[in-house]
């Protein structure tokens, strides 16, 4: 080594390679699987672990099960049968939703991907309005569309509407809504108004504090006691009205420790230009308030998809609801860890395509400070 | 202790812009408590248009909270500010119209760090003097080559060094046209070789007759461009006169301990 250095005059040293050893696979596998004797240990018996776990579940899932078929008749209980969520398919994405008007939530689905994909095109301009259109224009597009009764389009009865629809639906209307009004409590309790603070600080601590069954419950059982006789809620509309509330105060909680981590200069350099404190909070405060907590909006998001699920106990059939329902119709007995395995593949799928659009927002919007 | 700007002396550096009769900036009986703590105790200040002013004191005195009362970052609680003949009262929309008249520079910069630097210029004049943004990026471009650094324009400001930064935050204050200047102490977290290039923007700017009242330790910036040098402790004005009496004569005992203090060490 002390020959070759000597190959090169003093300040002419040309950047060498790094040596094999700590770059590629190997040096990947040195520094990280195999760098101390413990980690070499902990690296096998997490090999022996997933060699010792995956086989059979693969077996399970895919190689011993029964993918055609038409009832329970064709399972041969070696392993899963799917046939069971081949029947039940149509209710567990759409309930009791009439066939003949299925289309409606097809259509609203494919309008809220293609827009979606639209966001992801690279440097495409008018992205904003995209975005604007999936939070306001969509969601009234999507009401006709659902609820029917005007364009010609057959009423549906919101009890008829069910599984990941439902699903969809109520955390959909929780998300889209639940920013806005968040961000607007968030700011009333750090308003300097005593009235507007104490309003915000009452909601937001009212609503966190109560479960979500309880909100729910109280939606569905205590809420129609107090309207007067005759007058009926739709019980969708009481149970979204409930979510929406619940989910708004833990958004609101999040923002705020966005707007309380920005430093206080930023507020002040925004005022010393004369921005009013709409513009100051809308192009200065906000961006940067909310890019710092995507991690925390995206885990209230995902929290609240799943916590949908406890619609159930007011009798909305909801993804979970219908496979359970499923589950315990008398010819398909005995299908439930099917029901379910499917039930978390599909909750999963949406968790973790938020999870990841949220890392690749953080990533877009990150400059490099 | 009133003195007369006009007819004074030249400093040091010898360039002297005309000073107005036009009053900018004026301050009678001003007091400010925080809390229990009274910070400014009456301060009676007429600043001219065109003139330069350094402010100077031990830390804690309330150089900082006197102009940062000026454009009502801080509320002063007694007596009263006028600024380009709005008074500073609870009125927001008074409050709005003096701070788009007077920029301010801070010691951290506060530049936008989600914003490009050209982006940092436009924001004010599109949004709050409902500029058009051509015109606005036009402006900002000529303010960004005044202060040397008008190929950074794309660049967002977490990628500029801490000179560079506080001469975008220059360009940003100049882009609302202001008519008047506050500094509050803007080469304190700097590095020493980028303290030179942000105080040559300084003395450039108030070679072309801004008014400008700065807090600064930089002593030598007060000697080449102030009109004005004013003294402050415990709340009060201790002693303002040209720069060539504060430094060659000072009057009172506690100005001649800081002047020490800062000058030889």
């Amino acid at each position: 080594m002390s020959e070759q250095s000597q190959d090169y005059t003093t300040g002419q040293h040309p950047d060498l390679p790094a040596p094999i050893t700590s770059t590629g696979v190997i040096g990947w596998a040195r520094i990280n699987l195999f760098a101390t004797i413990p980690n070499t240990i902990l690296t096998v018996l997490a090999v022996l672990l997933l060699l010792w776990l995956i086989p059979p579940v693969i077996d399970w899932a895919f190689i011993s099960a029964d993918w055609s078929g038409q009832t329970r008749d064709d399972c041969t209980r070696e392993g899963a049968c799917w046939v069971f969520i081949k029947v039940w398919f149509r209710q567990l994405m759409y309930g009791r939703y009439p066939v003949d008007e299925i289309w409606r939530i097809n259509l609203a689905y494919i309008i809220a991907v293609a827009a979606g994909i639209l966001l992801f095109v690279p440097g495409l301009r008018g992205k904003p309005w995209i975005g604007l259109f999936l939070l306001a224009g969509f969601p009234i597009i999507a009401f006709y569309l659902f609820v029917g009764g005007s364009f010609g389009l057959p009423d549906v009865e919101t009890p008829l509407w069910g599984g990941l629809f439902l699903t969809l639906v109520i955390s959909g209307v929780g998300i889209v809504a639940s920013l806005p009004i968040g961000i607007v409590l968030a700011l009333g309790r750090r308003s300097k108004m005593p009235v507007v603070r104490s309003l915000c600080i009452t909601f937001i601590e009212l609503w966190r504090g109560v479960p979500l069954i309880t909100v729910l419950f109280m939606a569905s059982v205590m809420f129609p006691l107090f309207l007067p006789e005759g007058m009926n809620f739709d019980k969708l509309i009481r149970a979204l009205l409930g979510v929406m509330f619940f989910s708004s105060a833990y958004m609101a909680e999040v923002v705020r420790g966005g707007l309380q981590a920005l430093p206080k200069g930023q507020y002040e350099a925004a005022q010393a230009l004369g921005l009013s404190y709409w513009k100051m909070m809308g192009l200065v405060i906000l961006p940067q308030a909310l890019k710092l907590v995507i991690p925390g909006i995206v885990n209230t998001f995902i929290g609240l998809f799943k916590d949908t699920v406890l619609v159930l106990i007011i009798g909305l059939f909801d993804f979970l609801g219908m496979v359970q329902l499923a589950g315990t119709n008398p010819d398909w007995l005995g299908f439930a860890i099917e029901g379910y395995v499917f039930a978390a593949f599909g909750f999963w799928i949406f968790c973790f395509g938020m999870s990841r659009y949220s890392q690749h927002l953080e990533k877009k919007l990150h400059t490099g400070h | 202790m009133s003195m007369n700007p006009h007819g004074q002396e030249s400093s040091a550096s010898g360039s002297q812009m005309a000073i107005s009769d036009e009053v900018a900036i004026q301050l009678n009986n001003v007091h400010k408590w925080y809390g229990q703590f009274h910070v400014l105790k009456d301060i009676n200040l007429t600043v001219h248009r065109g003139e330069r002013i350094v402010i100077c004191g031990p830390s804690g005195s309330g150089k900082s909270t006197l102009i940062r009362c000026i454009n009502r970052l801080e509320e002063h609680q007694k007596g009263q500010i006028i600024v380009d003949n709005i008074e500073l009262t609870g009125d927001l929309k008074h409050i709005e119209l003096v701070r788009r008249e007077v920029g301010m520079l801070f010691q951290h910069f506060n530049l936008f760090p989600h914003l490009t630097v050209m982006e940092n210029c436009t924001l004010a004049p599109i949004w709050v003097r409902k500029m058009p943004k051509a015109d606005a990026e036009e402006t900002a471009m000529k303010y960004l080559e005044r202060v040397k650094i008008p190929e950074q324009a794309q660049k967002f400001p977490g990628q500029l060094s801490g000179g560079q930064q506080q001469r975008v935050a220059i360009a940003r204050s100049l882009c609302m046209n202001p008519r008047v200047m506050l500094f509050d102490e803007p080469t304190s977290a700097l590095d020493p070789e980028m303290i030179a290039e942000v105080l040559d923007v300084m003395v450039g700017l108030a070679e072309s007759g801004m008014t400008m009242l700065c807090v600064t330790h930089e002593m030598g910036f007060a000697r080449k461009v102030a009109n004005r040098v004013i003294f402050m402790d415990g709340g009060e004005i201790i002693e303002q006169n040209d720069p060539e009496q504060f430094f060659n004569n000072p009057k009172s005992d506690r100005t001649k301990l800081f002047l020490s203090q800062i000058l030889h060490h």
